[in-house]
């Protein structure tokens, strides 16, 4: 009697165990459908707009006017340009001062000054990005008028160093992480052949953590590609290709963010929008792709 | 003890979820005393300040305004998402028919008048202008401002995004062509000012209830334009409200209500009331004007009475 009953606890235990464990799996391979499911809803509602507009026009013109008066132009050039330009900019800013921040915490700072900058810094990854809009538009922009002595600040160079700000906390923490968890020992065989603790720093320790950083930098310049309220308060968006550092210019995003709201439905307009979505989705993908071949090849290198 | 507990919970979070439930559907039954306003950002504070005066007069009926650009409240009325549309700007025909393909039939009606303002920066030293001068100056044909009697500069122009009855009405009326591409498209007439108070050389345009504050002095660091139709027409500034009431202004454009049909009931009573004696007044202590005679007739065409 009693034997039974453990059997038939046991049974029940293991396909209590299965189910759990089916759980789980739906959990992980959730992520997976979400993503093909956004990719191929880009796709759905962005292909018929090359029924109205060539690909080659979508890809090569600078011309973005789909409510134009006369002729209404497609193309992403301009946005793609502009993108990549507050994206770079932002990356050279933030870059530098990300890493050196995170080499400060990791190896020079003490136990009480890492306790406060570290939650500080995480605490910048928490502001809205409306709010640091707003600072782009009373602030950034009014300093970056009167430092260059131009006649307004909404431009490449408030684009980028808003996006920058966002990028740092992520560059921060993750950089911080990569370097700290370098081994002791490499940087005691370093200072045992009579470096000082700078070229330990510079020449053992970060090359040590670069596959690290690297993933770091690509997360922070994925947020960068997509931020889009910082981005559409600061830089202007005025659709003519950006001619320098000093114009106005509209990102795909702040395209996208603009006009969808009003755009009337299923109109060649509302799906180019969609196309554009998916041109910044293979772009971020993109650099995910080489971010992770990236890794992979330092991975195999050690 | 252990598997009754577990029933225990079910049972409550059972209880909890069918409460919800109730609760929803009871509030969702029966209540049209709710009306929502949605569309043209020109005419937020207008629509809220009604609203208010509205709401004070009597209590069974409550309102709730919010902007997005005209583009965006008559997208909400073709799809029928909203009670009345606010618009800076006519419906076009191509969307009257989408409205109608859905079901809904748009009904216009004129609840104010809107001078639109050009301004300029004070640096930049104009006061008067043309249509075809601005004209030219967003087109990006002016691109200089010694070319029209000011400081050395180049010309920087400040405008609404495309969702925005605003830049619609701009474009058709002033700009007769496409905006150049050198146009930075602000988030709000409110942007365009701060824009344009911030940068020596720049020149937007907006309702003219933006560009004064609540004494109606002219916000700080703005030259409202004088304009005229062409050069020969006497140049007139929008400030002095009677030059936009007696249409001698060139840029003035009706405002727009649209409802779902014949309005009735409680949206018949607010709209009436926004264009009685008092609904008109909140309209010009808000910085808009009275309905112009010719649209007072069309509003009495459109009403039946």
């Amino acid at each position: 009697m009693e034997n039974t009953d453990i059997v038939k606890e046991n049974k029940w235990l293991k396909y209590k165990e299965k189910g759990i464990e089916g759980f789980f799996f739906l959990n992980g391979i959730l992520a997976v459908f979400i993503l093909l499911g956004i990719f191929f809803l880009l796709i759905r509602e962005g292909y018929p707009t090359f029924k109205e507009v060539s690909i080659v026009e979508f890809l090569t013109s600078t011309r973005w006017n789909p409510t134009s008066y006369s002729q209404s132009g497609y193309g992403i050039v301009s946005m793609v340009v502009s993108t990549l330009a507050v994206t770079i900019g932002s990356l050279l800013f933030s870059v530098p001062v990300g890493i050196a921040a995170a080499a400060y915490l990791a190896e020079i700072a003490g136990r009480k000054e890492r306790e406060i900058l570290k939650p500080v810094i995480e605490i910048l990854a928490s502001i809205p990005s409306v709010v640091i809009g707003f600072l782009g538009i009373v602030l950034v922009g009014p300093a970056i008028a009167r430092f260059f002595n131009i006649s307004n600040g909404l431009n490449v160079i408030n684009g980028s160093i808003l996006l920058g700000i966002m990028a740092i906390p992520t560059i921060v923490s993750i950089s911080e992480d990569a370097i700290s968890s370098v081994p002791d020992k490499y940087k005691q065989a370093s200072l045992a052949l009579g470096t000082n603790r700078w070229h330990t720093l510079i020449k053992v320790t970060i090359p040590a953590a670069l596959s690290g950083i690297t993933a770091a930098v690509m997360l922070g310049m994925g947020r960068a590609i997509g931020e889009t309220m910082a981005v559409l308060m600061a830089t202007g968006n005025a659709t003519a290709f950006p001619k320098g550092i000093f114009t106005s210019i509209r990102t795909l995003t702040a395209t996208i963010a603009i006009e969808l709201g009003e755009v009337p439905y299923n109109t060649t307009h509302y799906h180019s929008l969609f196309a554009i979505g998916a041109v910044l989705f293979m772009m971020t993908f993109l650099v995910n792709l080489v971010s992770d071949i990236v890794l992979h090849k330092y991975g195999e290198g050690e | 003890m252990k598997s009754f507990n577990k029933r225990g919970l079910f049972a409550l979070i059972t209880v909890i979820l069918v409460g919800i439930l109730l609760v929803g559907c009871g509030s969702q039954g029966g209540d049209d005393t709710h009306i929502e306003l949605r569309g043209s950002d020109t005419m937020v504070n207008l629509g809220q300040n009604l609203a208010e005066a509205y709401m004070e007069r009597q209590d069974e009926v409550t309102l709730s305004v919010t902007g997005g650009g005209s583009g965006t409240g008559i997208a909400a009325m073709i799809d029928n998402r909203v009670d009345i549309a606010n618009s800076s700007r006519a419906m076009r025909d191509s969307e009257i028919e989408q409205a109608n393909d859905n079901g809904v039939d748009p009904f216009e009606i004129v609840i104010a008048m809107d001078g639109l303002a050009v301004f300029v920066n004070e640096n930049v030293g104009v006061e008067k202008l043309t249509i075809d001068q601005v004209g030219a100056i967003f087109r990006g044909d002016i691109t200089n401002w010694s070319e029209l009697g000011g400081s050395d500069g180049e010309i920087n122009m400040y405008g609404r995004q495309s969702n925005s009855g605003t830049y619609v009405y701009f474009r058709d009326n002033v700009v007769k062509e496409d905006f150049s591409d050198e146009v930075r498209q602000m988030n709000g007439t409110a942007q365009i000012i701060e824009g344009v108070r911030n940068d020596s050389f720049a020149i937007g345009y907006g309702g003219i209830g933006y560009t004064v504050d609540q004494n109606n002095h002219v916000v700080s660091g703005l030259n409202v334009l004088s304009m005229a139709a062409d050069e020969d027409s006497k140049y007139v500034n929008p400030l002095d409200s009677k030059n936009v009431e007696s249409g001698k202004y060139p840029i003035a454009r009706p405002l727009y209500n649209y409802t779902d049909g014949n309005p009735e009931g409680a949206q018949l009573d607010y709209i009436n009331f926004a264009l009685s004696e008092e609904g008109q007044q909140v309209g010009v202590q808000t910085g808009f004007y009275p309905v112009s005679p010719e649209f007072r007739e069309f509003n009495q065409r459109q009403l039946g009475n």
